[in-house]
């Protein structure tokens, strides 16, 4: 087993690919095909993500986290899960939950203020991006309890940054889960950065990971920027919680190649010279020269790639500027089951106003 | 019909609950092997087993963050703080997750969670486990919050709260845990959340009131009808989504409005009551509305509780003022 041969106390970091696309000696990779999708859906939610960067620029787009640099984490993920899995993700997940069946525009839509962007499709097991810090893992250590319970052979993946080991629902999520071995797959993407501080300053704890073990379960570092390896963890702490095996911990290692939010400048705050080291280390990139050595992609790949792309951003762009604007029953509707009457009131004074 | 306490007719609630729906749980501190530091959980391990009679760890956003999961994942949890004045470290739970999940989700996902908690002050109790936080809750959009004062409407309306889609804050006021006993019918029934009762129907004055100083407004006003003064005692008993349509009806009729609450004044819900009373019923007054509640002070350890605690002296001198006005 990967997850318990790969101790973060022992310094080790679990890699299968490295950055100049090497690919460890007696590593089995996942089929052809599947290398050439995860490569696939790099590249579309990265366009996705820097389109939305341009819309925010333009004033087309409010204030939302990009996710340049997580892109194999939250691929891997979503591969990893299955169909009646549950996600409680943290915010910086648009990837993971599209990937997950929510449609890219419906991200965005709600990036951009729209209740409508809420709504996501009746059969995805996906709750709704938390914006406080670390709270929602608790849902999560909920969620699996009480499949467990049902005896609901599933896995709860809840996703998280280095900055939410620092809150105390953090250590109560991973006590409960701990506790009642729940079936979760705690997911953290250390991208180094909360916002502008540093990882070293958010834990004196030499990794992340190790943190687990205060717990009563494993915990294991992984190159984040490996989408293989990234995949190939999350595989197996998926079917160790849908057999009954309880909780694990990912510490998903990697660098925030954006701002924190489209209202942030990284520049402030992050040294030049160390994102420009991290940025060849890029997962994008890596599983590019992967491909390209194991000679799967060709020139025309990436013609079909940059069509199928392009069609993708029109189409999520029509869907999410064709939104119709927010209606005085959609901000009262969800309040409760049944309207009480001083809500039907207050309704009736927006209409009228 | 049986005569139970408060404390036992919310033990037969959970009971009843229990026994009709197997997604029904309790958990939190204590509740389990030893029953509660109250014994209101006491006996559901013994009968429902330890997987549905939880002791959780010490941890009070982790009760109600996994609750508010078991909610989502189709479970009924009925998750307990231990004294009302810890529950701000679940706050965040409360307010940020539950209250709004309906909201995030346009309706697809809803918290029908109960979270009970002891309230109110006048048992001696340490510091932080006497306060009346009620009107914090009832600024949150999305939570019911409810204060049942008798047994009768304890049990019925904590089966209509684990029975409800939303989640429901379920005050316990400690005062009168032991101190009441009534009627209380066997098996299952409900009693109607968001609607206030009648507690002592009259005519000369309305007191507005809920928990335990509903006991204290009926004694009051029976010692009253001595002196020729008819009040009418109106318990809320749902603090939200409040039964403001009871209350008009009721200053309609009197004129006159004494609302007694044990929380603290400022921002309290006296004060939107009286606002209510004020937008919608001016005329109706024959008197300007007086408040009796807790002063805007730390909730004093037992040897000054009494100073601070609205008591039949404070009451009357309110009812006199508004009746000679």
């Amino acid at each position: 087993m990967i997850i318990n041969e790969h101790d973060p106390r022992a310094g080790k970091i679990y890699q299968v690919v490295d950055e100049h696309a090497k690919v460890r000696a007696g590593a089995v990779l996942p089929s052809d095909d599947l290398l050439k999708q995860f490569y696939r859906d790099m590249m579309r939610v990265r366009a996705i993500d820097d389109k939305a960067f341009k819309l925010q620029r333009q004033g087309r787009m409010h204030t939302f986290p990009q996710i340049t640099g997580h892109e194999a984490i939250q691929i891997a993920a979503a591969y990893a899960m299955q169909e009646e899995d549950w996600l409680a993700p943290s915010y910086r997940e648009e990837a993971l939950v599209h990937l997950r069946g929510v449609p890219y525009s419906q991200i965005l839509l709600f990036w951009l203020g729209n209740e409508k962007g809420s709504a996501y499709p009746k059969d995805v097991n996906v709750l709704p991006f938390s914006i406080p810090i670390a709270s929602h893992m608790l849902h999560a250590v909920g969620i699996g309890w009480g499949a467990k319970m049902c005896g609901e052979k599933i896995a709860v993946v809840t996703t998280f940054g280095d900055g939410a080991t620092s809150e105390g629902e953090f250590h109560e999520a991973m006590n409960f889960a701990g506790v009642f071995k729940a079936p979760v797959v705690f997911l953290c993407t250390n991208n180094q950065w909360a916002i502008s501080v540093c990882r070293k300053d958010q834990s004196a704890s030499k990794t992340l990971a190790e943190k687990a073990f205060g717990y009563g379960f494993d915990g294991i570092c992984v190159d984040g920027l490996d989408v293989v390896a990234m995949h190939q963890v999350m595989q197996e702490a998926c079917d160790k919680a849908r057999n009954g095996g309880g909780p694990t911990m990912i510490e998903a290692v990697t660098y925030r190649l954006c701002d924190h939010t489209t209202a942030d400048d990284a520049s402030i705050y992050q040294d030049v010279d160390e994102r420009k080291a991290w940025e060849q280390k890029d997962g994008v990139r890596r599983l590019r020269k992967l491909l390209e050595k194991r000679g799967l992609w060709s020139a025309s790949d990436d013609e079909a790639l940059e069509k199928e792309v392009q069609t993708f951003i029109d189409q999520t762009i029509r869907e999410l500027e064709a939104s119709p604007e927010v209606t005085p029953d959609e901000i009262f509707s969800t309040t409760f089951a049944d309207m009480p009457p001083r809500l039907k009131k207050q309704l009736e004074d927006v209409k009228a106003s | 019909m049986t005569q139970r306490s408060l404390i036992q007719a919310i033990t037969d609630g959970l009971r009843v609950a229990m026994e009709r729906d197997d997604r029904v749980m309790v958990l939190g501190e204590d509740v389990g092997k030893l029953g509660g530091v109250f014994r209101t959980t006491q006996g559901l391990q013994q009968k429902f087993g330890k997987e549905r009679a939880v002791d959780t760890p010490l941890a009070e956003a982790g009760i109600v963050g996994t609750a508010i999961g078991l909610a989502m994942y189709g479970m009924k949890p009925v998750a307990e703080i231990q004294f009302m004045g810890f529950d701000f470290l679940a706050h965040n739970q409360i307010m940020a997750h539950a209250a709004r999940m309906r909201n995030r989700t346009r309706g697809r996902w809803t918290v029908p969670m109960v979270v009970r908690m002891p309230c109110g002050g006048g048992i001696h109790a340490p510091e932080l486990h006497s306060d009346s936080f009620e009107a914090t809750y009832a600024h949150i959009a999305g939570l019911k919050i409810v204060m049942p004062s008798t047994p009768y409407d304890a049990k019925g309306m904590l089966l209509s709260a684990i029975d409800d889609p939303d989640p429901v804050i379920y005050l316990e006021h400690k005062r009168i845990y032991r101190a009441v006993k009534g009627e209380v019918p066997e098996g299952y029934y409900t009693v109607p959340l968001g609607k206030g009762e009648i507690a002592r129907p009259g005519t000369d004055l309305t007191i507005v009131t809920w928990g335990y100083l509903r006991h204290l407004a009926v004694q009051v006003a029976d010692a009253l009808s001595g002196q020729g003064i008819n009040a009418e005692v109106v318990d809320i008993r749902t603090i939200c989504p409040l039964d403001e349509a009871l209350i008009l009806e009721s200053v309609a009729k009197t004129g006159r409005l004494v609302i007694l609450h044990e929380a603290p004044r400022n921002c309290g819900l006296g004060a939107e009551i009286s606002a209510i009373v004020s937008e919608e019923a001016i005329f109706a007054l024959k008197a300007p509305i007086v408040r009796v509640t807790g002063y805007d002070v730390t909730m004093p350890l037992p040897k000054g509780e009494n100073l601070y605690l609205p008591n039949e002296k404070r009451l009357m001198a309110a009812i006199q003022k508004v009746m000679e006005y």
